[in-house]
């Protein structure tokens, strides 16, 4: 996956709280077999109304997405962070993700942060009062910064050191073959199998 | 100091703990269905890797079946793509696949524990955010993203920061016509849609206790929607007897290493919880919800709420955009709510239990003029046991229409869909926007409560029915 680590972009402000996974990206996406050409899903029930903030002009190209409080609950579709990422965001704030979406936005390299509503209040006021208004999502610094706007975020050290050096999962885990296999040796014989012998 | 059921699992899979990281976390059982595995299977190939244990591994069809003309290709070539596709990589892979057809396929949160597969003290996870259904069985069960899926093919492990954990203690019992459904639409309502993210809920007290192994599982099945990755009750005799005899149960001196196992898997009394909720089961009585949130739910007795009656300004907004969208006005009584389509089905409540309860209360009765009823087994073996019970009967006489297994209406990746603007009482999990149909209303409901509905055009439970609605001698 792709290294992150520090973007600036001009940003979205979603002032809507639970936006679940199916908003995001609607069942009927999840038929595909690829990882990528999500975007016309995204938002894709909301997108048909051409006030929805996504449509606006001065909204193309933006890259941050400046969502409520309770982004990403229900189902635990990856594809909402493909359609997120396809359609060209790098970064998401909110208050508070659902725990599936924010596990698997940071696996696939899309930024979430979680910022105070206070905070997330005042990055709506700057960026609605000027579109072209930029953010800067500094994961070296761990700080997200905009006009008059300057907030640090926590993110675990770990997520962090992945996203910075833009490692995978599994060549990480692969490194301690051995422990998974010594593990293997000691799992006790009345475990479940689904193939016989 | 005790340790609390989760943790002790947790425990017993660390393949490698390390200062600042994630703990490694050993899977014991990995489900997979067609709609969130493709891109890991195509991850795999790209990087040259294997599934490192199929022994551990079993996928089934579910999602995008239909349930009707099972037999003919499948018409939407979406669907068909996506299950085309798992089968390919099952066969390239070596996974054993329960497709379209077979008589275990079905909703993979219901094939898992009627297979015996799911079992006490295991770590079971899925690209679903259901799986939290399996920890009915004092499993570790959570849904888990398509990049997770990919590595746990690959390495059978998954990285994992341990989630607090919250008890739930559900005193008394309930009254007769409540059921586990309606319990856990109470518990979320309660502690809302975010109440117990970062949590493992752990649902125990004399009420749970009591409760079968089905309805178990709807309690743990909708942990989800209160913002959990998993809920878990303690194994007890109703697990073990419910396992004994399972196709892949232990056997012999397997199952007494594992029954003895089994029996260290409680909560110890000394063990702190990190978050404790009471919930006094005698007091609740069916609930439905009224909006577009499984949060949003009241007693069928009360009326659609104001919503200028919520203090906190986004759930007030979330009240109004929900009426809004539900077509509903505050005020109203909930049983006066009427609907077009019944369904009863979905890993929340379409295992035997359900359609037996269902089938009850339907029974020499008639699905109201102008109500479509559908009834979708949970999977191909509960649909078989329902036909030997002769349930199946009991539906098609109350004109009802009875189908094949899969998820069907629960999420419409099918052509089980409501139409834009239709309200449906709804067995299943999820009331979202859409969830069912563009535009379509959800109500979710226990199977009982959808049964009353069917037969009488509005929401309403079996206590709302009357002798005289029955028009037939009771079938058997
Ligand atoms: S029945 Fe519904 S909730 Fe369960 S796995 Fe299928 S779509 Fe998901």
């Amino acid at each position: 996956m792709e290294a992150f680590t520090t973007h600036t972009g001009r940003a979205v402000p979603l002032r809507r709280s639970n936006v679940d996974t199916d908003q995001i990206i609607p069942a009927h996406w999840l038929k595909k077999v690829t990882r990528d050409g999500f975007e016309d899903g995204l938002f894709e029930a909301w997108r048909k109304d051409p006030e929805f903030i996504l449509n606006k002009p001065e909204r193309q190209g933006a890259t941050v997405l400046v969502a409520g409080p309770d982004f990403g609950t229900g189902s635990s579709r990856e594809h909402a962070v493909w359609a997120l990422q396809n359609y060209g965001f790098k970064a998401v704030v909110s208050s508070r993700f659902a725990d599936i979406f924010r596990g698997n936005s940071l696996k696939n390299g899309l930024l979430t942060v979680v910022l105070d509503q206070k905070v997330v209040d005042a990055l709506w006021a700057v960026v609605e009062a000027d579109p072209t208004a930029e953010v800067t999502v500094d994961l070296q610094d761990r700080q997200v910064r905009a006009e008059g706007v300057t907030a640090d975020f926590e993110l675990d050290e770990n997520a962090r050191w992945r996203l910075l050096n833009g490692l995978d999962d599994i060549s990480i885990t692969l490194r301690n073959e051995p422990e998974i296999a010594d593990y293997e040796s000691r799992r006790p014989s009345f475990k479940p199998r689904t193939l016989q012998s | 100091m005790g340790r609390t059921l989760a943790e002790k699992v947790w425990d017993d899979h660390v393949v490698r703990r390390a200062e600042g990281e994630p703990d490694l976390l050993f899977i014991d059982l990995h489900l997979i269905h067609e709609v969130t595995s493709p891109q890991a299977f195509d991850g795999l190939r790209k990087n040259g890797r294997q599934v490192r244990r199929r022994d551990l591994t079993i996928a089934t069809e579910d999602h995008n079946t239909p349930t009707l003309d099972i037999d003919k290709p499948i018409a939407d070539p979406v669907s068909r793509t996506q299950l085309e596709t798992l089968r390919k990589n099952c066969a390239e892979f070596g996974v054993r696949l329960h497709p379209l057809g077979d008589v275990e396929q079905g909703v993979v949160h219901v094939v898992g524990p009627q297979l015996g597969l799911t079992q006490p003290g295991t770590t079971v996870v899925c690209g679903d955010s259901h799986t939290s259904t399996h920890g009915a069985f004092g499993a570790l069960a959570f849904g888990i993203g398509t990049s997770q899926v990919e590595h746990v093919l690959a390495t059978q492990t998954l990285p994992m920061a341990r989630p607090r954990t919250m008890a739930i203690t559900v005193e008394g019992e309930l009254a007769e016509g409540v059921t586990a459904k309606d319990l856990i639409l109470a518990i979320i309502a309660r502690i809302g849609t975010g109440g117990g993210q970062g949590y493992i809920l752990e649902y125990r007290g004399p009420a749970i206790e009591k409760l079968s192994m089905e309805a178990r599982m709807t309690v743990c099945n909708m942990s989800i929607e209160a913002g959990a990755r998993a809920g878990m009750i303690a194994p007890d005799e109703t697990t073990f007897a419910y396992l004994k005899g399972r196709p892949h149960a232990p056997e012999g001196e397997d199952w007494d290493a594992a029954v003895a196992y089994w029996k260290t898997l409680r909560t110890d009394d000394d063990a702190v919880f990190d978050a404790e909720v009471l919930i006094d089961a005698g007091s609740l009585t069916p609930y439905v919800t009224w909006g577009t949130n499984p949060g949003q739910g009241l007693p069928l007795s009360e009326r659609v709420p104001d919503p200028a009656s919520y203090e906190d300004p986004s759930e007030r907004f979330a009240a109004e955009k929900a009426l809004e969208y539900m077509g509903l006005s505050a005020g109203q009584p909930l049983r006066e709510i009427r609907v077009d389509t019944v369904f009863v089905g979905s890993c929340t409540n379409g295992r035997i239990e359900d359609l037996r309860a269902a089938a009850d209360v339907v029974r020499g009765r008639k699905v109201a003029d102008g109500v479509r009823m559908l009834v979708v087994p949970g999977s191909a073996r509960v649909g078989l046991q329902a036909v030997d019970e002769g349930l199946d009967q009991v539906f098609k006489e109350a004109g009802a229409e009875w189908r094949h297994a899969g998820c069907s209406m629960c999420l419409g990746m099918n052509p089980d869909q409501l139409a834009p603007g239709e309200r449906s009482a709804s067995t299943s999990n999820r009331n979202f926007e859409g969830r069912q149909g563009k535009g379509g209303r959800t109500h979710l409901v226990s199977p009982q409560v959808a049964a009353a509905t069917a037969v009488l055009g509005h929401l309403a439970s079996p206590a709302d029915l009357s002798d005289t609605d029955v028009t037939a001698p009771a079938a058997v």
